[in-house]
């Protein structure tokens, strides 16, 4: 499980039927500095987040598990929003 | 997953019998913004996008998670077409504009 | 299984169901001497660690979800143990009394 920043959203009409009504989200990955760590990806939001919150994700098999449909091809998912972070005794995000 | 563009496809006779009939597609790694990347993967489709399109794929054990790829030596799976995507509010890709 | 230094707390008030009441942490991964190995992660606590711990971290769904009572739930990354000494080639190279 890591953190990341909502970036963007992603509109997908033809996609997996299991995943009809989950939104899908650009996420920046971060570190325990708060800085950028890794390439955008883009996760199901298995919580209601949007664009600028600051969330916990999942990745591999189990992303699909935080999904209403279990059963479906999805590596990474949203699965908290994240209120406070503290690292090294100083709050990120 | 990540954003990708299928830029073509792969044919292949000898195979692993497991491997079935399925169609395996050229997929270019794009970034966020829209950036082809020098970087290249094959993967199952499972949602019937054809070449031009930009798609979503999911890798690993997840890849297996369709009625289609199910218990195959799959490790990408095309799981979605993109329609368009914002990044902090700015449209990035449309669709329709293409 | 892997060592990590617990460098933070996180808090999460929307999540999903099978994290709630659960303890999140910040986990640095660290190879045997302490030195940073690999990108922070978020675990759930299932040993009562805390900052400043080393611990050792399961990074696999199945076994999570057994330790959890979890049968179906989106959880990977668990705190299994606090680590009091790892040993190397017959030298210590973390003992918990030292730290801190």
């Amino acid at each position: 499980m890591h953190l990341a920043r909502v970036v963007g959203r992603l509109v997908a009409t033809q996609q997996y039927e299991g995943l009809r009504g989950v939104p899908l989200q650009l996420i920046q990955p971060i570190d325990d500095d708060g800085a950028d760590s890794g390439d955008v990806l883009v996760a199901c939001a298995a919580i209601s987040s949007g664009p600028g919150d600051f969330v916990q994700w999942i990745d591999g098999r189990e992303a699909a598990l935080a999904c209403p449909e279990s059963f479906v091809p999805v590596d990474a998912a949203i699965i908290g929003w994240v209120e406070q972070a503290i690292a090294h005794h100083q709050r990120l995000g | 997953m990540l954003i990708g563009k299928v830029v073509g496809s792969v044919v292949a006779t000898r195979k692993d019998e497991k491997l079935g009939h399925q169609k395996l597609l050229l997929v270019q790694v794009h970034d966020h913004t829209n950036k082809p990347k020098e970087q290249y993967v094959v993967a199952i489709d499972a949602v019937g996008s054809g070449p031009g399109d930009m798609v979503l794929y999911a890798t690993g054990s997840s890849a297996r998670q369709t009625t289609i790829t199910e218990g195959r030596p799959c490790d990408a799976v095309i799981m979605a077409v993109v329609d368009s995507w914002d990044l902090g509010g700015d449209n990035v890709y449309e669709k329709w504009k293409s | 299984m892997f060592l990590a230094q617990v460098v933070g707390t996180v808090v999460t008030p929307v999540q999903i169901p099978v994290l709630d009441g659960r303890t999140l942490l910040l986990l640095q991964p660290v190879d045997p001497q302490g030195k940073k190995n690999g990108r922070v992660r978020v675990g759930i606590d299932h040993a009562q660690a805390g900052v400043g711990d080393r611990v050792l971290v399961m990074d696999e769904g199945n076994s999570a979800r057994q330790m959890l009572n979890a049968k179906e739930g989106a959880v990977k990354t668990v705190v299994v143990a606090v680590v009091d000494y790892v040993e190397r080639d017959g030298a210590l190279c973390y003992d918990h009394r030292e730290a801190n």
